[in-house]
């Protein structure tokens, strides 16, 4: 005789989260899984830099200067006589971190402004858009150093400027994404319970527009460490002798035919972290489904 | 159709007005004036007094965008602080100097990024598009001072062809520029070919997909008959708007090359004129290039206007 069993297995399908699926469709890509890989060695070096550089990043040596990379020096030295392989762990931090902040409050602002004024519709939109591609007209890199040459360089001042230019770029793309959302039922249905503007916003276009938002940010992020080091090429970044990638290699880079060791160091960090970026960017976009190759700069 | 073309005028307008409240609000709004900022340590006194008297700050603000407004109207951009000059005569020669590199640059970099964006689409995912794929990202993400440096490291150091630095003075004539301006010529090429072939590439894909290209195909069209003259202008008009938003990121980029190269062009003389901290300079040439930017987007849009009739009947 045979035990009655009430239960017969019934296959429980536990239908994937769409971040688990994304992950699934990410570690396919062989360049994103790199990307990330590389990705996640900048982040870990610029945090834990302080404690793995081997030597003071900011102390002088008049008897080694441009010394070729040895076993004790791995990277060489640079025009002090300082250990460029420490400056080279430590050159990522300030970069690294006014940019996160400068991405943030781009996401934020731009993110919120976008999905408000997508939401409102009607002439306040269509006015404010006007403004929004007149800002986007500007030569971003001019308004930046027009402000730099009125306040002085100073890291709060840096973050503002790239968080408030970086922003009005993603009001536009985030716009476009919620305009897809607003006729939507379920937005109709929150308008007509009487849900506050602030909490269609947050509670029923924010998930919807998430996955936008954060492709947006990570593309941000990269042309806004790019704008950063660029600044601070040009001496208008990081105050020395805090060491940053942009700035070493202006400083080097004079002397790049008996030492191209001291450009090259930090030139590679900067380029890698960046195309690392890239590569996240991009293998996420795909792995959510949507298309960047068609997105404008 | 007129309407059309008066609407994309009164937009540049717009824009151009929206660049100049900005240009001067900022300056504004930010502590501290055009004074204060020129003479760092040494703004008290009557030296303060003296310069802000010249420069008409007892007057409300106001009152000054409307003259510094009709001034940049009447093409008169004011006079530098540190070289007490007319600024249309410092930028009138630089000007011509960044024309001649940006001009030389698009001439290059335009028709090599169509060609080979073309080549790359049709041979997508095969060897031949990862190649050129792979190294347009790789000049578009790596900053344009490093690739400047590496060009100069091999061009200039390794192979002696060209010189690393530009020696010339400002208003040398043109052809004295030859030899220094090629290397900055082709990093600014380089960097703006990376953008709009990705561009040309991906439009290219989607055109080669679409029913009429299918069609002309069955047809027993030649094969690069159907790329050149059936794809290629479709794939082209969305590109055109990238080319001219490139132009336009390439103005930025333009300013740093120039510094690396150190070529007399507007970017250098933007530069210099931020370390002395001469703001009505810093102001003028911010404006110059804002300008250049928007009239390249209304090119732009005109000139897709004109190739698109499904742009003309809408609305």
């Amino acid at each position: 005789m045979t035990a009655i069993t009430a239960t017969h297995s019934v296959p429980v399908t536990k239908t994937e989260s769409r971040w688990a699926q994304a992950w699934k469709n990410m570690r396919r890509s062989p360049s994103g899984m790199i990307g990330l890989s590389i990705l996640c060695l900048h982040l870990v070096v610029a945090v834990l830099a302080p404690w793995i550089a081997p030597y003071d990043w900011t102390l002088q040596n008049g008897y080694i200067m441009f010394q070729g990379p040895d076993t004790e020096y791995w990277f060489g030295t640079d025009n002090m006589g300082r250990d460029l392989f420490s400056r080279t762990l430590m050159g990522g931090r300030e970069a690294i971190m006014v940019t996160l902040l400068g991405t943030l409050l781009a996401i934020v602002w731009g993110g919120l402004a976008g999905m408000t004024l997508g939401f409102v519709g009607g002439k306040v939109d269509e006015w404010l858009m006007r403004i929004v591609d007149a800002l986007l007209a500007i030569p971003w890199l001019l308004f930046l150093l027009l402000i730099i040459a009125l306040t002085g360089q100073q890291s709060w001042t840096l973050i503002l400027t790239l968080g408030f230019f970086y922003g009005v770029a993603v009001i536009r793309v985030v716009r476009g994404a919620t305009l897809e959302y607003v006729p939507r039922d379920f937005v109709v249905a929150a308008k007509t319970r009487g849900e506050s503007r602030f909490t269609i916003v947050t509670k029923e276009l924010l998930p919807n527009v998430l996955d936008a938002l954060l492709v947006e940010a990570a593309m941000r992020w990269a042309w806004m460490l790019l704008a950063f080091s660029s600044l601070s090429f040009l001496g208008f970044g990081v105050v020395p002798p805090t060491p940053d990638w942009g700035l070493m290699i202006a400083d080097t880079r004079g002397m790049i035919s008996i030492a191209p060791w001291a450009v090259l160091f930090p030139a590679m960090a900067l380029s890698t972290l960046i195309i690392s970026i890239n590569l996240t960017a991009d293998a996420f976009a795909k792995a959510i489904g949507l298309d960047r190759a068609k997105a404008p700069v | 159709m007129l309407k059309l073309i008066l609407q994309r005028l009164g937009l540049a307008v717009f824009t151009l007005f929206t660049v100049c409240v900005l240009v001067f609000g900022v300056t504004e709004a930010l502590p501290g004036d055009v004074c204060t900022a020129f003479l760092g340590r040494d703004a008290q006194g009557t030296r303060l007094e003296n310069c802000r008297q010249q420069r008409n700050l007892d007057q409300p603000a106001l009152q000054r965008f409307a003259d510094w407004g009709t001034g940049v109207l009447q093409g008169d951009l004011g006079t530098s602080l540190k070289r007490d000059k007319s600024i249309n005569d410092l930028v009138a020669t630089r000007m011509r100097n960044t024309a001649v590199l940006g001009f030389g640059a698009a001439m290059i970099g335009i028709p090599l990024a169509i060609i080979l964006g073309v080549m790359a689409a049709l041979r997508r995912d095969k060897p031949a598009d990862m190649m050129i794929s792979g190294t347009s990202i790789f000049a578009m993400t790596i900053p344009e001072f490093v690739t400047a440096t590496v060009l100069i490291f091999i061009f200039s150091i390794q192979l002696q062809w060209f010189p690393a630095v530009t020696t010339v003075r400002h208003n040398a004539p043109i052809a004295d520029l030859i030899p220094n301006i090629i290397l900055p010529m082709i990093t600014l090429a380089l960097v703006m070919m990376a953008h709009i072939l990705r561009m040309i590439r991906s439009a290219m894909i989607d055109v080669m997909a679409s029913d009429f290209v299918q069609m002309a195909r069955l047809k027993g069209v030649p094969y690069w008959h159907i790329v050149f003259l059936h794809a290629l202008p479709s794939a082209m008009l969305p590109a055109i708007n990238i080319i001219a938003l490139t132009i336009a990121w390439l103005l930025g980029g333009v300013v740093i090359i120039e510094q690396v190269f150190n070529y007399p062009g507007i970017g250098t003389l933007m530069i210099r004129a931020i370390y002395d901290r001469d703001l009505p300079l810093v102001q003028a040439i911010a404006l110059i290039l804002a300008a250049v930017y928007v009239l390249c987007n209304l090119l732009a849009d005109l000139s897709s206007l004109a190739l698109n009739p499904r742009l003309r009947t809408a609305r």
